[in-house]
């Protein structure tokens, strides 16, 4: 089982990878958010699959799935979707404000810059 | 157990929470923001005191023994940082009054200030390694959205690509924190210390180790900084100085404590790593500096010599280099909060930020020069100023362990830093004023709180650097856990 998950994490990291060399804002984003996605199925998988109980105290069996993996899943879960969305945000806004949604247009890069 | 810990990172958080309901209300949120600072240094005060007299401080989160809960220590190293970090903020915290302006004031700067204050001090404190990506998170989110606000072209074009960076190297961190538990099992820094010295280090361990540097350099700025004069060169000054002074100390800071507690075990690969990398940021960012003309520039580059100096002071693996280590953070997290204040006063008197549009300005503003030239010393490590203990006892270590090229590296790049800052000095301050009078948008700051920002943190640089030998106790104190780490291990796993 855990070799599946290892090819899917390798494929998860190449599309991210991939979709990050590009220029397009918004293509980054989507790539970041897959690079997300495959690091946590390596959380998972690295800390070996196992199908226990859950472990609460006197719920029975003799095998528990260890918490802690999917704590830490969780948490980067969360962490991970908040970011995405406020990248979004920023990525509309950076359009608005310079017309582009390239991430280093060529025609600014020399033009002068007027101070914050 | 000791519940003082929590307290750095429940009272910025509190007033963060606080001051969102105040938006309109500036006034009102500077006074909290301002009484929660002093109380912040106090509180930090109060730590270093208690580990100075009783040794390592923990605190075991929800009750939970460690390894099994979270688990916030404070060594003197950290409890340190966080005074050091907290004088630094408070500084900036005053420099912000008078300089951010009242659009972003209404638009949740304040919180936003605090709230990355929550993250710097949460990383120094906790012992549990993936508590620390949680507080890099709170860090970096408050760090994007200060990056962001004002919303201007610049801001626009640099904030997607810091965004980019970070969100990269918080993947690679979880990552890293995957194989790391794989490897050994267990997220407490001090009980993964106990089991790779166990297990030995070598093979997959090491690897795990380099992966974490990768991630730690990005957010230091350690040798891949690429990102970093670009982006620090974005929001307003008050911003920059916090992420000059803080951000990049944060990521350095977990670089020492993960191969001085978690893999020190193979120093002869790691510390060769951290050492080459130490020399190529020290090389490139004083080259950096002395060669552009523009004050942002130069002062982001000076940044990175003083990251690459501390790297170099871990990378030696002495006692001395160790205390180095420790002074030269304090000294670096101190003077570059202070030269971003001064840079930007400096740019808002001249009303440019290219050397080439000033001069003459010691005339209309000898404080300000006086003030620079201090700093100019400190930074290249003059004494009696603060820069002088740390890169003597880091160079000392240097040479102990052999390393004479890069000692003589460390010693260029002070020399870079010397030009650099005095580069400066001499082209803005003296020479001839030009003629068009930029005079606009000064009169409606207050240059008198920044001033008041400049002196506070300008006298504890000196104060550093005069008391160095009452601030050595400490340090040295600092020291020996970081060149011991079984002293932080039976600390927190004692009972």
């Amino acid at each position: 089982m855990e070799w599946i998950m290892a090819v899917a994490v390798g494929v998860l990291f190449m599309i991210g990878v991939y979709l990050i060399l590009s220029k397009s804002l918004l293509r980054i984003i989507l790539g970041t958010s897959l690079l997300t996605h495959g690091v946590h199925l390596l959380l998972l998988t690295m800390a070996g699959l196992k199908r226990g109980a859950a472990p609460v105290l006197g719920s029975g069996g003799d095998a528990y799935a260890d918490p802690l993996p999917q704590a830490l899943i969780l948490t980067s879960i969360v962490i991970s979707f908040g970011v995405t969305a406020l990248y979004f945000v920023l990525a509309y806004r950076a359009y608005q404000t310079r017309g582009t949604d390239e991430i280093d247009a060529a025609d600014e890069v020399s033009g002068k810059e007027e101070e914050s | 157990m000791n519940n003082l810990l929590v307290l750095p990172v429940l009272l910025p958080m509190a007033i963060a929470v606080l001051l969102m309901f105040f938006r309109t209300k500036t006034q009102l949120q500077r006074v909290i923001g301002l009484l929660g600072g002093i109380a912040n240094v106090g509180i930090a005060s109060i730590i270093v005191l208690r580990v100075r007299e009783h040794g390592i401080q923990t605190l075991q989160l929800g009750g939970w023994a460690p390894p099994y809960g979270i688990v916030f220590v404070a060594d003197m190293f950290a409890a340190l940082l966080v005074l050091a970090a907290s004088i630094t903020g408070l500084a900036v915290l005053i420099y912000s009054f008078s300089t951010i302006g009242q659009k972003r004031e209404e638009h949740y700067y304040y919180t936003f200030f605090h709230f990355l204050l929550v993250g710097v001090y949460g990383s120094f404190l906790t012992g549990d390694i993936f508590n620390l990506f949680v507080f890099f998170e709170v860090m970096l989110i408050s760090s994007y959205a200060l990056i962001t606000l004002g919303g201007s072209k610049k801001q626009m074009r640099e904030a997607p690509k810091y965004l980019l960076i970070n969100i990269l190297s918080s993947t690679l961190f979880v990552a890293a924190v995957a194989y790391l538990y794989a490897a050994v099992g267990t997220l407490n820094m001090a009980h993964l210390s106990q089991r790779i010295a166990e297990a030995g280090q070598g093979g997959v361990l090491n690897v795990i180790a380099v992966l974490f540097l990768i991630v730690f350099s990005l957010k230091a700025g350690l040798f891949l900084f690429f990102w970093l004069p670009g982006s620090y060169a974005a929001p307003p000054f008050a911003v920059r100085a916090l992420f000059g002074a803080l951000l990049t100390k944060v990521g350095l800071y977990a670089i020492v404590r993960t191969f001085t507690l978690i893999f020190p075990y193979d120093s002869s690969l790691t510390h060769t790593w951290i050492a080459g990398m130490a020399a190529a940021t020290m090389i490139l960012g004083g080259i950096g500096a002395a060669a552009y003309r523009d004050i942002p520039r130069i002062l982001n580059y000076n940044v990175l010599i003083g990251v690459g100096f501390v790297a170099f002071g871990l990378s030696t693996g002495t006692r001395d280099g160790m205390e180095g280590v420790v002074f030269y953070m304090l000294h670096d997290i101190l003077s570059k909060g202070l030269m971003f204040v001064l840079g930007g006063m400096l740019i808002a008197a001249a009303g440019t930020d290219r050397l080439d549009g000033m001069g003459g300005l010691i005339r209309r503003r000898p404080g300000l020069g006086w003030m620079f030239f201090i700093l100019a010393l400190a930074l290249t490590g003059i004494p009696p100023l603060s820069g002088f203990a740390g890169k003597v006892l880091i160079v000392r270590g240097g040479l102990e362990d052999g390393m004479l090229t890069l000692s003589l590296v460390a010693l260029a790049s002070s020399l870079l830093t010397l030009y650099s800052i005095i580069k400066i000095f001499r082209e803005a301050f003296w020479g001839v004023e030009p003629q068009t009078e930029p005079e606009a948008e000064m009169s409606k700051a207050r240059p008198g709180l920044a001033n008041v920002s400049a002196v506070v943190l300008l006298l504890f640089v000196i104060g550093l650097g005069v008391g160095a030998n009452g601030v050595y106790g400490p340090v040295s104190q600092a020291g020996e856990t970081l060149a011991d780490p079984s002293l932080y291990i039976e600390a927190v796993l004692k009972e």
